[in-house]
């Protein structure tokens, strides 16, 4: 017994050994974002100075900056809202009717937006954009962002419709409602928690995103903050060190409290696999 | 009762899908399928072919075959795919398996900094690898310094092994979160069994994890494949550089297409390469999934 209690303590000393050189690794560049914005003389090293809001002061005085906040308010927030009603009407025909070629569309839909990646359709993107006359608007973004995000969406609020019994609205339309009403008061107040997961989840990875908007978007006042980001630090470099690390961890906020509260609220595991 | 069903009829279930596959249709089928007319086009964003492009058979693709940046861009593209894969499944099964039956502040801790690391948008994350390799500045080789090596200039002796290291970095929850689900499904019962016949833990990783845990395994594998193979973010962190020594396809792909004359049918034509690889390896995933 005394032998078995003697390996455990080696080997428990080994996992907290490799545990904390891995934690390290992922900590360690973390860090600048953490010291820099707060430092009265920014520069790429992580050093501890007088705390000061200096950078923030500069950052909100700069237009630029904060018509970027606005706009990647603007994409993200469309995006999110008309994804997230136009997969549930979608998912739900599609878990409510079994017509010939469901399945099909449902494969169809799996197989094109697993493969048709922003990556690999840029280019169609942007033509498709020019000819449209969309380019360096708004709308383009979003309607990219849009089609890229609808098929995720329908699949995981597909899931959640299933798994609520087609009774509970058969039993509704019997005892005389429409199929409307067997909707908004059984189906959303039932799947209310996949909806706002899937809206979260979209918000994130559109207010992160960083490849459609510097394709699609010319003029400076239209972007948003990833590519503002960008620019300001190719255009203006060192100097702006300051400004760019305030600027960075206000732009990293949103994602991680909408993290803390799906975490908190729902448990952040996966769902079908999928961040969710 | 109503056709199609007593909930929804046919027609009003088609009315309900109409908006989502109308944006679908125009926004994500159409572009997949007009990319491979483009790519037979001479069309360019400047020029004479900017305003009229001509149909060139498949002059683009023999081009792209007979340019030495495709092949290179290839090879990187592959080396990164393959580290980044290595680096990602490997760390995150490691931190799986270090955690599991783990309770309390310490799990919370772990994989919530890992889980930052992927959620924070890719040009912060580009920035703080800027900061962190920096030759001059930066955290690492103060680190390095202080411990009596001399300074190295990362982005210039080990290109390649940079943007794995960082895409690694970025994406490992994923394939954390993964397994942990994973290991959380083997029945406690297996394990208690092999510590009373006295196993050892390579014995019970090799003979009752891993068998376990294998569709897992290749899920996480062959969508990291596929992921990979369409990121974009090394390019905030190196512009392809130095001297086009960390230029992934993607990022080839956006040089032919956007800078200098803008070649976009040429772009065109590397987008629909990238579709058909992107393709083999959704069908390879889709035929996994139908067999679980």
């Amino acid at each position: 017994m005394v032998f078995r209690q003697r390996t455990n303590l080696w080997n428990n000393f080994w996992i907290y050994l490799i545990l904390f050189t891995l934690v390290l690794f992922f900590i360690l560049p973390m860090i600048w974002l953490v010291i820099a914005p707060f430092s009265s003389k920014a520069s790429l090293a992580v050093k501890i100075t007088l705390p000061s809001l200096n950078n923030f002061r500069e950052l909100f005085k700069n237009k630029v900056a904060m018509l970027a906040f606005k706009n990647s308010f603007i994409i993200s927030f469309s995006s999110t809202i008309i994804v997230t009603i136009t997969s549930m009407l979608a998912a739900y025909a599609l878990s409510r009717t079994n017509f010939k070629w469901r399945s099909t569309l449902l494969y169809a839909l799996l197989l094109f937006s697993t493969v048709v990646t922003g990556i690999a359709a840029m280019v169609p993107l942007f033509v498709l954009n020019l000819r449209l006359g969309l380019i360096d608007s708004y709308l383009s973004v979003i309607f990219v962002f849009i089609g890229g995000f609808l098929p995720v969406s329908i699949f995981i609020i597909k899931d959640f419709f299933d798994a609520i019994p087609k009774d509970y609205e058969e039993a509704a339309i019997v005892a005389g409602s429409t199929p409307s009403q067997g909707f908004f008061r059984i189906i959303l107040p039932l799947s209310q928690q996949g909806m706002v997961v899937i809206a979260l989840y979209i918000f994130m990875n559109t207010w992160g995103d960083f490849l459609i908007p510097f394709i699609l978007l010319r003029s400076v006042n239209k972007y948003p903050v990833s590519v503002a980001i960008y620019t300001f630090f190719t255009q203006e470099g060192l100097p702006l060190l300051g400004l760019l690390s305030a600027y960075s961890l206000l732009y990293s906020l949103p994602v991680i409290v909408l993290y803390i509260i799906i975490n908190r609220k729902f448990g952040f595991g996966f769902h079908g696999g999928l961040k969710g | 009762m109503f056709e199609g069903g007593i909930i929804l009829s046919k027609k009003r279930a088609f009315l309900f899908m109409l908006p989502a596959l109308a944006f679908v249709a125009v926004f994500l089928i159409f572009p997949a399928i007009w990319a491979i007319y483009i790519g037979l086009t001479n069309e360019a964003l400047t020029g004479i072919y900017g305003l009229n492009h001509q149909f060139v058979w498949f002059d683009n693709f023999i081009k792209a075959f007979k340019d030495p940046w495709f092949h290179s861009s290839l090879q990187i593209s592959f080396k990164f795919v393959f580290g980044s894969l290595v680096g990602q499944a490997g760390l995150g099964l490691l931190l799986a398996l270090l955690l599991n039956n783990k309770k309390g502040i310490l799990k919370e801790l772990v994989s919530n900094i890992v889980i930052i690391a992927w959620i924070v948008p890719g040009v912060v994350v580009a920035y703080l690898w800027v900061a962190f390799l920096d030759k001059d500045f930066g955290l690492l080789n103060s680190i390095l310094g202080i411990l009596g090596f001399a300074r190295v200039n990362w982005f210039r002796t080990l290109p390649v092994g940079v943007i794995i290291i960082f895409n690694t970095w970025r994406g490992t929850a994923f394939s954390m979160l993964l397994f942990m689900a994973a290991l959380q499904s083997i029945p406690p019962s297996y394990l208690e069994t092999a510590d009373v016949i006295g196993a050892s833990g390579w014995r019970k990783f090799r003979d009752i994890i891993i068998p376990l845990i294998k569709p897992q395994i290749l899920t996480d594998l062959i969508l990291l494949t596929l992921w990979t193979f369409n990121v974009f973010t090394p390019f905030i962190l190196t512009k392809g550089g130095p001297a086009h020594m960390t230029e992934i396809l993607p990022i080839y792909t956006y040089r032919v297409a956007f800078m200098g004359t803008g070649r976009i049918g040429q772009g065109a034509a590397i987008s629909t390469i990238i579709l058909l690889i992107n393709l083999t390896l959704a069908l390879i995933y889709l035929k996994m999934l139908k067999r679980k």
